[in-house]
């Protein structure tokens, strides 16, 4: 059992933060690396990028939006209550190192996921920019965090209620006109975006990093629940990623992957929001 | 043959069948098929065993059961005792008597089979470990005393269970790591309820547990601690028992629709998640109304016989080779077929094909004949020029065999691998390349059978015990 030591709402208790005591994993983790959580004994197992350790304290944060009956199920429990299994550090971590200019381009809860991979750029020397974007002011999440991880942080919104009116993509394809010495983009969020994301990117021809996110269920290598096609080859997300040359991805595969248990989330989802009173 | 003179005098006692659930009403859930025996019955079939001089059977046991002896405690009556004896070679009998091929094994050479059916050895064995179980007169065995040496066992399928219980029993202190969320590794999280109870291996698990075996699972060896860490932290021996959990898949074109599963994760959503209990549990899995299984091994009719029993109108086994090659058990076979699963052999998928929202609809297949035989010395299928056509469905499984996981193997420095990325380790003692490191069951063998990886388990136990007690001198 995993006890909750902290818990913050954000976005409008759409996006909501926990801090966990999990001392083996926190010591282990490292930027990039995602937990599987099975929140009790009929729960599914998800996965959820750590979004910060403490090795010291012996906690690991998470940062999940409330998509689903497991996340709408984990944003119910509160500080001191106890999550069932937590499984990692799993995934290859980030590879950082030292090449001049970097974009951090976080879409959504997105950003959660490249927090700690923009502060691990940063500590490694380099020159990072970051864009984070939401669909409205109050959607937006980690904008101080974002601000201390990175050198530079620009902020959209798709409504123009606060920061750049219009896309993250807008912003990035600004920035690519006016500089040429960015070595590598890398992009988090919702499918499409990093979809186009990478479009965009090829045609400036700079290398970009994308996190892919499609259902998994050991996520060790055991299953081949999470394939994905990168360069025309199946690879095993769980342990061959979750990162990838985002100019290599099939995103509609991958689109197509994610949205196959569609009708059975909508009842599980019915279901547990019909159990909860007013 | 003096033996059989000296039983001669008994009436010829046909041997018994269990009864079961009928195939139409089995195939609506995911109760266990056969009922086991009554007293009565296993006393009838204990009877048949002709307590041979030089018994054949104990030989074609991979752990060396003294099955003349577990048998005629059942005919005194003494169920409890043949439990026990069983437990002196075998910590896992209830299991064994369940999923052992033992028309290949113990009932193979059964020397009453010479003239007659042998003696349902498996289903004695079977007989006693659940009356135990059902008394709840689980004996609590003496432990030698502690000798202070900690050992990690990694990976709780049925080596590592195996190597966990005897070596506690020796007075060591051992700590079991899981990758999973429940122990039992293939039992769990492969083989489905209606071959083997999920209770049983349960029940075994907490017997390790009530005589002080550490049991953490949510670990994932290779990732939260090394193999090196654990040597550090104090375990004077580490025992890799990773199976082989690596799902292999054709390599072939739309191999990645929706509704393609590995029969790893089909089984797993269904077994270890409980998908079919969805929605109390909330593991989706998709059930398909026309389904094809690819292979035909006893995964395969594993997936097969799931398929039904989540709401299948239609499964297709399809296999590339003709029926005498069907790895699976025959038992195994029958059952499925008796279900209502149909066999399309001699035919292979060359492609998958899938709708706008990419979910599979059908297979593009060719027929095959069979050529000279191969290395394996079966005959080679040999694909029919211009035989394809179309097999439609709208759910397929993959169950065409499995591989190493790479996953501890890659970051664990010293351990020799095979070319097919399998842990050389001795056949005797089950030590590995590396000073300190003992493996065995699949991730040696590759995918075998229970009992197998339970004998690997026991050699490995031995030598490591001998290895901690002698100051841990020699390597290999
Ligand atoms: C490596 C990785 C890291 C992730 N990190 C984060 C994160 O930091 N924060 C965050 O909010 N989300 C993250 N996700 C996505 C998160 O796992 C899903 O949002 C979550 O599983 C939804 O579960 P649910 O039951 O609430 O919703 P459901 O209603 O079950 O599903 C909603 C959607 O989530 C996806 N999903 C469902 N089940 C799974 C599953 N078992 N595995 C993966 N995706 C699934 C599907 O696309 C589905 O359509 C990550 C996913 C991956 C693969
Ligand atoms: C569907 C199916 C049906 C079968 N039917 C039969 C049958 O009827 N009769 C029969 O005799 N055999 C059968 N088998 C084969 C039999 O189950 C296996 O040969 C046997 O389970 C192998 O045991 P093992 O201990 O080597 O590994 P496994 O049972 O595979 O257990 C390995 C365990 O190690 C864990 N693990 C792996 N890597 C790590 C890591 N890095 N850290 C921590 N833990 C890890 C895994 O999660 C798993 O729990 C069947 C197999 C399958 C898949
Ligand atoms: S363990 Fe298997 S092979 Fe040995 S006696 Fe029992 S059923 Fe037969
Ligand atoms: S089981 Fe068969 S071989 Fe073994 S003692 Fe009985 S009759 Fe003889
Ligand atoms: S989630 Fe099972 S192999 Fe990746």
């Amino acid at each position: 059992m995993f006890k909750i030591v902290a818990k913050r709402e954000m976005a409008e208790r759409t996006v909501c933060e926990f801090k966990i005591e999990a001392p083996d994993i926190a010591r282990k983790a490292e930027p990039g690396q995602f937990v599987v959580i099975r929140a009790n004994e009929t729960g599914e197992r998800i996965p959820l990028t750590m979004a910060g350790t403490d090795p010291g304290a012996g906690t690991i944060n998470i940062i999940f939006q409330v998509v689903g009956k497991t996340t709408a199920l984990l944003r119910s429990f509160g500080e001191g209550d106890e999550i069932m299994d937590i499984i990692g550090p799993l995934g290859v971590p980030t590879h950082v190192e030292k090449l001049g200019t970097v974009i951090c381009v976080g879409g959504g809860t997105g950003v959660a996921v490249m927090y700690p991979i923009t502060k691990a750029y940063k500590e490694a020397g380099n020159h990072v920019i970051a864009i984070i974007g939401a669909r409205t002011k109050d959607l937006l999440i980690l904008e101080e965090e974002m601000k201390a991880a990175s050198h530079d942080l620009r902020v959209t919104t798709d409504d123009g209620s606060y920061g750049h009116h219009g896309f993250v993509t807008d912003v990035l394809k600004q920035i690519l006109d006016d500089r040429n010495d960015v070595e590598l983009v890398v992009g988090i969020g919702p499918v499409p975006m990093m979809k186009f994301l990478c479009k965009m990117t090829k045609e400036y021809d700079v290398k970009t990093v994308v996190s892919l996110n499609p259902i998994m269920v050991d996520a060790t290598g055991m299953c081949g629940a999470c394939r994905v096609s990168v360069g025309g080859r199946t690879r095993f997300c769980c342990v061959d990623g979750p990162e990838f040359d985002g100019h290599q991805v099939d995103f509609d595969e991958l689109v197509k992957r994610q949205r196959a248990y569609l009708t059975e989330e909508k009842i599980s989802m019915d279901q547990f929001m019909g159990g909860i009173p007013e | 043959m003096a033996e059989k003179e000296a039983k001669g005098k008994r009436e010829k006692v046909p041997r018994q069948e269990m009864t079961e659930q009928k195939p139409e009403d089995r195939v609506r859930n995911f109760d266990e098929v056969p009922f086991g025996y009554t007293p009565e019955q296993a006393g009838l079939e204990a009877g048949r065993c002709l307590q041979c001089k030089k018994p054949k059977c104990i030989d074609g046991c991979p752990v060396e059961i003294d099955i003349p002896s577990f048998i005629q405690l059942i005919y005194d009556g003494d169920f409890i005792g043949s439990a026990r004896k069983l437990k002196e070679q075998n910590s896992l009998p209830a299991i064994c008597g369940r999923v052992c091929p033992q028309e290949d094994q113990c009932e193979k050479v059964c020397i009453l089979g010479k003239k007659d059916e042998p003696v349902a050895v498996g289903r004695l064995e079977r007989f006693a470990a659940d009356w135990e179980r059902a008394q709840g007169e689980v004996e609590i065995p003496l432990k030698d005393p502690p000798t202070g040496k900690r050992i990690a066992v990694v990976g709780s399928g049925p080596a590592g269970l195996t190597v966990a219980g005897d070596l506690i029993k020796k007075g060591h202190e051992v700590t079991i790591f899981e990758a999973l969320h429940k122990t039992g590794g293939v039992l769990v999280y492969g083989i489905p309820e209606f071959r083997l109870p999920k209770a049983i291996v349960q029940a075994e698990v907490d017997y390790l547990a009530k005589i002080g075996v550490e049991i953490n699972v949510d670990y994932v060896i290779g990732s939260i601690r090394t193999v090196d860490e654990l040597f550090k932290e104090g375990y004077g021996a580490v025992f890799l028992g990773l199976g082989a959990g690596l799902p292999l898949f054709m390599g072939i074109p739309g191999e990645n629709f929706c509704g393609v599963y590995s029969a790893n994760e089909y089984l797993t959503r269904s077994n270890l998640m409980k998908a079919y209990l969805f929605p109390e549990y909330d593991t989706p899995i998709a059930r398909g109304k026309n389904v094809v299984v690819l292979g035909a091994g006893n995964v395969s009719m594993d997936s097969a016989r799931t398929a039904l029993r989540l709401g299948a109108e239609k499964v297709r086994i399809v296999y590339r080779r003709s029926r005498v090659e069907m790895p699976a058990r025959i038992e195994e076979i029958q059952r499925a077929e008796e279900e209502g699963v149909e066999f399309h052999l001699l035919t292979i998928p060359v492609r998958f094909l899938g709708d706008d929202n990419g979910w599979v609809t059908g297979m593009e297949c060719i027929r095959m004949e069979l050529g000279e035989p191969d290395e394996s010395g079966r005959r080679r299928p040999i694909p029919i020029k211009g035989s394809e056509f179309i097999i439609d469905c709208d759910l397929v499984v993959v169950a065409i065999g499995a591989g190493a996981n790479p996953l501890l193997p890659t970051t664990t420095s010293g351990l020799e691998l095979n070319k097919r990325g399998y842990i050389v380790a001795d056949q005797e003692t089950g030590k590995t390349a590396k000073k300190g490191v003992w493996a065995g069951g699949d991730i040696v063998t590759g995918s075998a059978t229970v009992i197998l990886a339970m004998g690997a388990g026991r050699k490995a136990a031995n030598s490591i015990h001998d290895y901690l007690m002698s100051g841990q001198k020699n390597w290999p």
